[in-house]
């Protein structure tokens, strides 16, 4: 292949300007990494909230849960960012639609965090609620017979150990979140992906461009595999699920 | 002896007819069409007019056109009874990595031909030139850059025009708010619902989605040129020999008026799918070019006074 490599291109200067690329790189690692975190605090914020209430003894309230769940799960991320972008300004009263539009600030980023952080919160729902179902009946019973309100029964006996066996999935989520964040540049977020095609059209260096990108990903979501890993052992029980050693 | 003349004659000319003389040794992409006996061209799906997709599939445009032109004249120098042209779509991110690992032998898009780039492939001589200006609504009043400032402006992300707008903020200290379309049509979208006021882009490009819009009335293309791009059909870097060959093609064309009458085809008469006119006369800039023909970069074009 006739391909002229050149590693040190992270190091230079871009057309027209005093940045270097690696400036780009690292400006779109920040807003993916922003993107990501904001959105996983909507994501477990809703998540917990509506799985939980998926097992609550509430029918409507459970149904009403079942039907944000289905909604968020079966459109893909990308069609939603569209819809939160392009459609759902469109519905509002024509002045407040003009201003979501052109003043709103950061409305890119603030666009991105809601439907990721969305997206999101309808997967961790559903592990929150096969958590919670697949702890014995007895206990939430137990929990009622002691003289726990339901509320009580959940926050002390049922969402603890619930969280303790979800902790495995929602690493995996929290992982996918950073992975996931890179639709976000289709919308005009200024995160890694988007910042890779800048700089692939500006330097015409597309491997080094896009090994960089792929080693920055890694390192997000290996540390977010890092971190959940560190809150697992640190949540952990004696005695309770795989607490050997 | 009469006797033997006539056999020998017929092994000459057979032997001529099946390895033809040439006047140089074959290499590169011609050595790799002539024992292949294909040439792939890189084709867009949508740069209108220049190369994109009719309603049958079929690759059309004045670069498909510019493109035929130098597959015909390969033929000939190949003396190939057939060659069969297969078309690979591209994009502006796959259309460099594609020609120089062999996929592509023409790349027939809509490439801007800078130093960058020519690091890793070759052009050959410009046979279009775009200026980056901006689509407005009419109804807005912008008639110049200096209008937009702290106003929301669209282009799309991963082309040049998101250097440019950066660069011309800084030269002028305006501030702009950029948003970004993933490709132009998107772009044209944030225009069209109000998310931008401006469109910066290739004038060609916009002249086209302006054209294909629900409304082409209420948008017009205004304002200083921000940077001349000359956009070029694009080859193999390294390959002198294929390189001459299309421009000389090229070249022909310019010099017997057959890219004029292609230019008038595609710019200025109606055109696939909706027959609609372009209506895009042709740039000083490129007369001038059809006089001269060039290969220079788009720095060339754009020196810093």
């Amino acid at each position: 292949m006739n391909y002229h490599w050149n590693w040190g291109i992270y190091l230079e200067q871009i057309k027209g300007g005093e940045e270097t690329y690696l400036s780009w790189l690292m400006t779109g690692l920040g807003w993916t990494v922003s993107v990501s975190l904001c959105s996983w605090v909507i994501a477990l914020f809703l998540g917990f909230l509506i799985g939980t209430l998926r097992t609550a003894p509430t029918r409507w309230g459970a149904r009403l849960c079942t039907a944000y769940v289905e909604l968020f799960r079966n459109i893909p991320l990308l069609v939603q960012m569209f819809l939160w972008f392009f459609v759902v300004p469109e519905l509002l009263p024509r002045n407040l639609s003009l201003w979501v539009k052109q003043e709103m600030p950061a409305k890119e980023f603030v666009t991105a965090t809601v439907c990721l952080g969305l997206f999101t919160s309808a997967r961790i729902a559903e592990q929150v609620r096969a958590g919670i179902q697949s702890l014995p009946r007895g206990q939430s019973h137990a929990g009622l017979a002691m003289g726990f309100t339901l509320p009580q029964t959940y926050r002390y006996v049922l969402l603890p150990m619930a969280f303790r066996i979800i902790l495995p999935p929602l690493t995996s989520e929290f992982m996918n979140i950073f992975k996931n964040s890179s639709v976000a540049f289709a919308i005009g977020v200024l995160e890694l992906t988007f910042q890779a095609r800048q700089m692939q059209e500006d330097s015409e260096q597309g491997i080094e461009t896009y090994l960089a990108v792929t080693l920055l990903y890694f390192i997000c979501a290996y540390s977010a595999n890092r971190g959940m890993s560190w809150l697992e052992k640190r949540t952990r029980i004696p005695g309770y699920i795989a607490a050997e050693k | 002896m009469k006797s033997c003349y006539r056999p020998l004659l017929c092994l000459l000319a057979v032997s001529l007819a099946a390895n033809p003389v040439f006047a140089e040794e074959l290499n590169g992409t011609l050595k790799k069409v002539k024992e292949s006996g294909s040439i792939t061209m890189g084709i867009r799906e949508s740069s209108y007019p220049l190369s994109y997709l009719d309603d049958k599939q079929q690759p059309i445009g004045y670069h498909i056109d510019v493109c035929n032109k130098i597959v015909a004249a390969v033929k000939e120098k190949l003396q190939l009874a057939a060659l069969k042209v297969q078309h690979q779509p591209v994009t502006s991110q796959n259309r460099i990595p594609l020609v120089s690992n062999g996929t592509v032998d023409l790349e027939c898009g809509s490439t801007t031909n800078n130093e960058a780039r020519q690091k890793q492939v070759s052009f050959v001589d410009t046979t279009f030139v775009t200026n980056v200006r901006m689509a407005v609504k009419k109804n807005s009043g912008i008639k110049g850059l200096d209008q937009l400032d702290g106003k929301p402006v669209a282009t799309t992300s991963g082309t040049t025009s998101v250097q440019l707008m950066r660069g011309h903020e800084k030269g002028k200290k305006i501030n702009f708010k950029e948003v970004y379309g993933k490709d132009h049509a998107d772009s044209f979208l944030l225009l069209e619902t109000d998310r931008a006021v401006a469109f910066v882009m290739d004038d060609n490009l916009l002249a086209g989605l302006i054209a294909t819009s629900k409304n082409p009335k209420d948008y017009e293309v205004v304002g200083e040129v921000l940077n001349v791009e000359p956009i070029a059909v694009m080859v193999r870097k390294d390959d002198p020999q294929f390189k001459k060959l299309a421009d000389d093609a090229v070249k022909g064309m310019m010099k017997s008026g057959e890219l004029q009458k292609l230019y008038t085809k595609w710019f200025m008469s109606p055109i696939p799918p909706k027959n609609i006119s372009m209506n895009f006369p042709m740039s000083e800039k490129l007369k001038e070019l059809i006089k001269n023909p060039s290969d220079a970069p788009a720095e060339a074009y754009n020196k810093k006074q």
